[in-house]
C-alpha cells in the first residue's frame, strides 16, 4: 500500500462505524420516541418540583436509586410496591432522564405514593437510620441547619424520631431539601397507561402489561 | 414482533457485511506478497530478537530469557529512535504527568466513597464530600483526568517510533494537555458544587466538556501531520487503534454534549451509547495500542498473527459501537433496541479472541521474561484481564446473567476489571517504559515499581473478587420476593468493607508509583551506566524542538 489509503481507509471506516453506532442507538430511538404523548395521569413537574429534581441531580442520588420498575418477569419491582413496569412516555416531562442504573437502594418511580409524608422524607434526609435501621444512605446534613433555640416563622422543622431529636436544637430544613422532598413526593407513577399509547407502540413492544393493580 | 426481528436482522447483518468488506478490502495489502511484514515493521532492520525496556535492571537478564542474539540496530537506526523518542518527549510529559497527578487525587475520592458506603455518618456535612458528588469526581478523576490524559500521552510517545519519523507539531499536543487539564479541573469543580450536569459519563457541563473537544483535537493534529512523514511503508496495528481513539472520542462527547439529547428515555440510550462507546471506542483502543506495541518490542519479537490483529480491530469498532444499551436491560425502551446491543455484546468474543490469542501466543514460552521486565509484567496481567473483563461483560448482557447483576455491585466490579485491571495496568507498564527515554533517567529504586505492582495487584484482587461476590449476593436477594429490600443491602456490607480495604492497596500503590515518579523527574538516585538511549543528546534536542516546534 502506498501513499495516505490506509489512512484514508482507516477514517473513513471509523467515521461509517461511529455513523452506525449513532443511527442506530441515537437517532433512532429519538425518532421514535420523541412524538410520545404524557399519559393522561403524568402531570408535567411544577416550578418547586423542577427546583428539587435539580437537587437530587447535584447530589447524585441517582448513582444509587433506579426509576425504572420493571416488568415482573424481571424481579419483584411490582411485589415491592415499587409500581408497575415504566414505559417511555411515562419519561416526557424528564429533562435529562434519571432512569438510573444501581439500587443501592431502592427505586424512587413510586416514593411519592409509598410515602406522601413531608415530615417523613424530611427526618429521613437528616438521618436515613432513624427510620430504616442498617440503612446505608448518606445523612444529608448540610441540607439543614442545627440551631439552638426555636425555629422563626415561615421556617421548616423537622421532626425527628424520639431517639435521633436532640433536646433543644432545632433542626431546620434549607430551601433546598423543602424543594427536594417536594420533587419526592410528587414522584407517582401509579396511573394507568391508556390503551391508545400502548396500541401504537404494540410492534416494538414498548409498553408491557398493565400491573397497575398489582403495584397496589 | 415482525418489525423487531428485522431491524436487528438487519443491523446484525449490516456489521457483519461491514466488517467483512473492511478485512477484505484491507487484505490486499497484507495477506498477499508481503504477508507477514506487517508486524515487523516497529523494529529496525535486523532487531528483532533484541530486547527492549528500559525499566529493567538487567537487561542482559531480559535478554537471557528470550535467547541471545546476533540481532543489532545500526547507528543510523539509534539515532533515529533517539531523534522519534526526543520530539515527543515534551508533550508525553506534560500529558502522562497530568494524568499521574489525576490519578492520585481521584483515588483518594474513590476511597472516601467507598468507605461511605459503609460509614454512612461520616464526612456528612459538607454537600462536596456527599456521596453522589465525590463518587462522580472519582469518575471524572480516572476517567477523564487520569485514563484520558495518559492515553493520549502514551500514544503521542508511540507515533513517532510507529511512524518512524519525529513528531510534527509537537506544541498544538502541549497546548492540548493544557486546555485538558483545565478542563479536568473546572469540571472536578462544577461537580463538586452541584453543577452536575446529570448524566452517568456526561456529568461535567457542556461549557466545561468542550475543552476536551479543544483539548484532544490539538492532541490529534500532531498525529496527522506526523503520517505526511512517516518513514514506513506499512502502518502498524497500533497506529490504527490511537486513529480510530482520536478520531471517535470527539465526536462521541460532541454529540452527547448536544442539548436536548438527554432528555425523556430516548435520553437513557443516548447516555448508554455515550458512556459504553468511551469505553469501547476511546479507553480500549488506547490501551490496545499499547499492549500491540509493547508486548512485541519489549520481547524482540513479532506479534503472533498480524491478521488476527487487524481482525481484531474492525471486528472490535462493528460490534462495540453498539452495545450501549445492555445497560438498559428491562428498562423503558424498545425492545429492538436493548437486544440488537445484546447481540452485539455476545459478538465481542471475535476481537477480544483475536487479542488474547495473539497476546497469549506472543508472550507464551517467555514467561521469565515476564518476571524480569517491569514493563511487561503489568501489560501482559492488563492483557489478561481485557479478555476476562470482556468475556465477563458479554456474559452480563445475557438476560438472565443480567437480572441478578444489574443494578448491583457486580456491574461496579466489573467496571474496574475493565478500566483499571485492564486499562490502567496497561498504562502502568507503559509508563515504566516510556518515562526513562522522556526524562534520560533510570527508575531509581527497582523495589519500588515492585511494591507498586504487589499493592495494586493484591489491592486490586481484593477490591474485585470482594465487590463480585457482595454484588452477586445483593442481586440474589433483590430478586427474592420473600426477602425484604434491606436484606440485599446488609448482605452487601461485609464486600463493601472488603472493598475499602482493597482499595486503601490500591491508593497505597498510587503513591508508591507517583512518588517513584517524581523521583524519576527529578533525577534522584545515582546514573548507571546501562542507559537509556543516549541521555544527553535527548536533553538536546528537547530544548531545540521546544524553540523551532
Amino acid at each position: 500500500m502506498s501513499g495516505l489509503i490506509t489512512e484514508k481507509k482507516i477514517v473513513l471506516g471509523a467515521l461509517v462505524i461511529i455513523t452506525f453506532a449513532t443511527v442506530a442507538l441515537v437517532i433512532l430511538p429519538f425518532v421514535q420516541l420523541k412524538k410520545l404523548e404524557a399519559p393522561e395521569g403524568l402531570k408535567p413537574y411544577t416550578d418547586q418540583q423542577a427546583l428539587g429534581r435539580k437537587v437530587y441531580i447535584a447530589n447524585g442520588c441517582v448513582y444509587c436509586h433506579s426509576q425504572q420498575p420493571r416488568d415482573a418477569n424481571l424481579g419483584p419491582d411490582g411485589k415491592r410496591g415499587w409500581g408497575r413496569p415504566s414505559v417511555a412516555a411515562d419519561y416526557v416531562y424528564d429533562q435529562v432522564h434519571l432512569l438510573g442504573t444501581m439500587r443501592t437502594g431502592p427505586d424512587l418511580f413510586n416514593i411519592g405514593a409509598r410515602q406522601p409524608s413531608a415530615d417523613w422524607h424530611l427526618g429521613h434526609l437528616y438521618q436515613p437510620r432513624g427510620y430504616t435501621p442498617g440503612s446505608i444512605m448518606p445523612a444529608f446534613k448540610f441540607l439543614f441547619v442545627e440551631r439552638k433555640g426555636k425555629a422563626m416563622p415561615g421556617e421548616v422543622v423537622v421532626n425527628l424520631p424520639p431517639a435521633y431529636a436532640k433536646p433543644g436544637v432545632t433542626i431546620i430544613a434549607s430551601q433546598d431539601a423543602v424543594n427536594l422532598v417536594e420533587y419526592l413526593k410528587g414522584m407517582d407513577h401509579t396511573y394507568k397507561i391508556k390503551k391508545t399509547v400502548k396500541e401504537s407502540f404494540d410492534k416494538v413492544s414498548l409498553v408491557t402489561e398493565d400491573h397497575t393493580k398489582e403495584a397496589k | 414482533m415482525e418489525n423487531t426481528g428485522l431491524v436487528l436482522l438487519l443491523a446484525f447483518g449490516l456489521s457483519v457485511l461491514g466488517l467483512m468488506v473492511f478485512i477484505w478490502s484491507m487484505s490486499k495489502g497484507f495477506f498477499g506478497s508481503n504477508s507477514g511484514t506487517g508486524a515487523n515493521v516497529i523494529f529496525g532492520k535486523d532487531e528483532i530478537g533484541l530486547v527492549e525496556d528500559p525499566a529493567v535492571e538487567n537487561t542482559a537478564e531480559l535478554q537471557g530469557d528470550v535467547g541471545e542474539t546476533s540481532a543489532s540496530l545500526s547507528v543510523q537506526e539509534i539515532k533515529d529512535r533517539q531523534m522519534a523518542d526526543a520530539s515527543s518527549a515534551l508533550p508525553a510529559f506534560a500529558w502522562i504527568t497530568g494524568g499521574v497527578v489525576w490519578l492520585v487525587l481521584a483515588s483518594f475520592a474513590g476511597l472516601i466513597s467507598s468507605i461511605k458506603l459503609h460509614q454512612p455518618d461520616w464526612l456528612t456535612d459538607q454537600a462536596w464530600l456527599t456521596f453522589g458528588r465525590l463518587r462522580v469526581m472519582h469518575l471524572t478523576g480516572v476517567g477523564y483526568g487520569w485514563s484520558s490524559m495518559v492515553g493520549i500521552g502514551v500514544a503521542l510517545w508511540m507515533i513517532p517510533r510507529l511512524l518512524k519519523t519525529p513528531l510534527v507539531g509537537a506544541k498544538y499536543a502541549l497546548w492540548g494537555a493544557l486546555f485538558w487539564h483545565v478542563g479536568v479541573i473546572l469540571g472536578e469543580n462544577a461537580i463538586a458544587q452541584g453543577y452536575s450536569a446529570g448524566m452517568e459519563w456526561l456529568e461535567i457541563p457542556w461549557q466545561i466538556g468542550m475543552l476536551f473537544v479543544v483539548g484532544g483535537a490539538l492532541a490529534a493534529v500532531p498525529l496527522f501531520k506526523t503520517f505526511a512523514n512517516r518513514n514506513v511503508d506499512h502502518l502498524y496495528v497500533s497506529v490504527w487503534y490511537i486513529g480510530g481513539a482520536l478520531i471517535w472520542f470527539p465526536i462521541l462527547f460532541f454529540i452527547a454534549n448536544l442539548p436536548g439529547l438527554g432528555s425523556g428515555a430516548q435520553g437513557a440510550a443516548m447516555n448508554w451509547w455515550f458512556g459504553h462507546n468511551v469505553l469501547g471506542l476511546w479507553f480500549t483502543p488506547l490501551a490496545l495500542a499499547t499492549a500491540y506495541y509493547f508486548i512485541p518490542k519489549v520481547l524482540g519479537k513479532p506479534i503472533y498473527s498480524y491478521n488476527l490483529s487487524l481482525l481484531g480491530f474492525w471486528s472490535l469498532a462493528f460490534f462495540y459501537s453498539q452495545v450501549g444499551g445492555h445497560h438498559l436491560i428491562g428498562g423503558p425502551l424498545p425492545s429492538w433496541l436493548i437486544t440488537l446491543s445484546i447481540v452485539q455484546s455476545v459478538m465481542m468474543i471475535i476481537p477480544v479472541y483475536a487479542v488474547a490469542v495473539n497476546h497469549h501466543m506472543t508472550v507464551g514460552g517467555n514467561f521469565k521474561a515476564v518476571i524480569h521486565s517491569p514493563t511487561l509484567r503489568f501489560i501482559v496481567l492488563g492483557s489478561m484481564l481485557y479478555v476476562a473483563a470482556s468475556v465477563q461483560g458479554s456474559m452480563e448482557a445475557l438476560r438472565f446473567v443480567n437480572q441478578t447483576t444489574h443494578f448491583t455491585h457486580f456491574t461496579v466490579a466489573h467496571a474496574h476489571l475493565g478500566n483499571y485491571g485492564f486499562f490502567t495496568m496497561i498504562m502502568f507498564g507503559a509508563i515504566y517504559f516510556i518515562m526513562p527515554r522522556v526524562v534520560g533517567w533510570e527508575w531509581p529504586y527497582p523495589w519500588m515499581i515492585s511494591a507498586h505492582f504487589w499493592l495494586v495487584t493484591i489491592g486490586f484482587a481484593i477490591y474485585f473478587i470482594g465487590l463480585s461476590i457482595g454484588g452477586w449476593l445483593q442481586g440474589r436477594d433483590m430478586l427474592d420476593a420473600a426477602k425484604p429490600f434491606m436484606d440485599s443491602v446488609l448482605v452487601t456490607i461485609p464486600y463493601l468493607k472488603a472493598r475499602s480495604v482493597g482499595g486503601s492497596l490500591m491508593v497505597l500503590g498510587h503513591l508508591v508509583f507517583a512518588v517513584h515518579f517524581i523521583l524519576l523527574a527529578l533525577r534522584y538516585g545515582s546514573r548507571k551506566t546501562e542507559v537509556v538511549l543516549a541521555a544527553p543528546f535527548i536533553e538536546k534536542l528537547i530544548k531545540s524542538r521546544v524553540k523551532g516546534a
